[in-house]
C-alpha cells in the first residue's frame, strides 16, 4: 500500500515536471526573436518534457498495470531522432539565410549545406575513368 | 479516494491543460512564422506535443492501447520533418 502511494506521488511529480518543460519549450518557441534562437527551445520539449510524461506512464503501468516498459521504445526513438531533425532545421535556416551571415571558410571551400552537389554525368565519368 | 490518487488526477488534468496550451502556442508559431524553418520547427514541436497528449490520454483512461499510437506518431513525425527539410534544401525529397 505504501509502495503504491509513493508511486502515485512519483507519477504526479513526473507529470508536473513534463508539463513545465513543455510549457517552457512552447514559450521559447513563441517569444524568441531569431530563427536559430527559436531552434534552441523546443528541443527541451522532445527530451525532458515528453520524456517525463513517458516516465510517468512507465511508472504507473509498471506498478498498476502488470509491468511493461513499451514506452522506452518511444522514448528512445524521440531521443535519437530529436538531434537529427534539429540539425536538419538548422541546415534549412542556413540555407534560407534566416540566421546571422556565416563566417568565411579559410580555404577555398564552401559550407557543406550551401554547396551544390557535383553534377551526375561528371561523377559517373570520373568513376569510369578510375576503373 | 485517497489523497495520492486525488493529487495524481489533478496533475493529469494540469498536464492536459498545459500541453494543450503548448499545442496552441506552437500553432500560432506555424501561422506567424517568418521563415520556412520556423514553420517546420513548429510542426515538429506540435508532433511531439501530440505524443505527449496521447500518452496522457492513456494515463487518464488507464488503458495501454495508446502506446502503438504514440510510437507511430513519433516515427511519422520524424520522417515528415526530414522530408520537409529535404524538400527545402534540395528541392526534391528522394533524389
Amino acid at each position: 500500500m505504501t509502495f503504491e502511494i509513493i508511486t502515485l506521488y512519483a507519477v504526479s511529480f513526473c507529470l508536473v515536471v513534463g508539463a513545465i518543460f513543455t510549457l517552457v519549450g512552447a514559450i521559447g518557441l513563441l517569444k524568441f526573436n531569431d530563427s536559430m534562437t527559436r531552434l534552441h527551445a523546443p528541443t527541451k520539449v522532445g527530451t525532458m518534457g515528453v520524456g517525463s510524461l513517458l516516465l510517468a506512464s512507465i511508472l504507473y503501468n509498471g506498478v498498476f498495470g502488470g509491468g511493461a516498459i513499451h514506452e522506452l521504445l518511444v522514448m528512445g526513438l524521440l531521443f535519437i531522432t530529436a538531434p537529427i531533425s534539429a540539425n536538419f532545421i538548422a541546415k534549412v535556416n542556413m540555407h534560407l539565410s534566416a540566421c546571422d551571415p556565416l563566417p568565411d571558410l579559410p580555404e577555398d571551400e564552401e559550407w557543406a549545406t550551401l554547396d551544390t552537389p557535383a553534377s551526375e554525368p561528371a561523377l559517373t565519368k570520373e568513376i569510369i575513368e578510375r576503373s | 479516494m485517497t489523497l495520492a490518487t486525488e493529487i495524481m488526477n489533478y496533475s493529469v488534468i494540469l498536464a492536459f491543460v498545459i500541453v494543450g496550451l503548448c499545442q496552441l502556442m506552437s500553432m500560432v508559431r506555424v501561422v506567424i512564422g517568418p521563415s520556412t524553418g520556423d514553420r517546420i520547427l513548429a510542426l515538429d514541436t506540435m508532433v511531439v506535443n501530440a505524443i505527449g497528449l496521447v500518452v496522457l490520454m492513456g494515463l487518464a483512461q488507464g488503458t495501454r492501447v495508446y502506446f502503438e499510437v504514440s510510437l507511430i506518431i513519433a516515427m511519422l513525425g520524424f520522417v515528415s520533418t526530414v522530408a520537409y527539410a529535404r524538400f527545402v534544401l534540395r528541392g526534391d525529397i528522394i533524389e
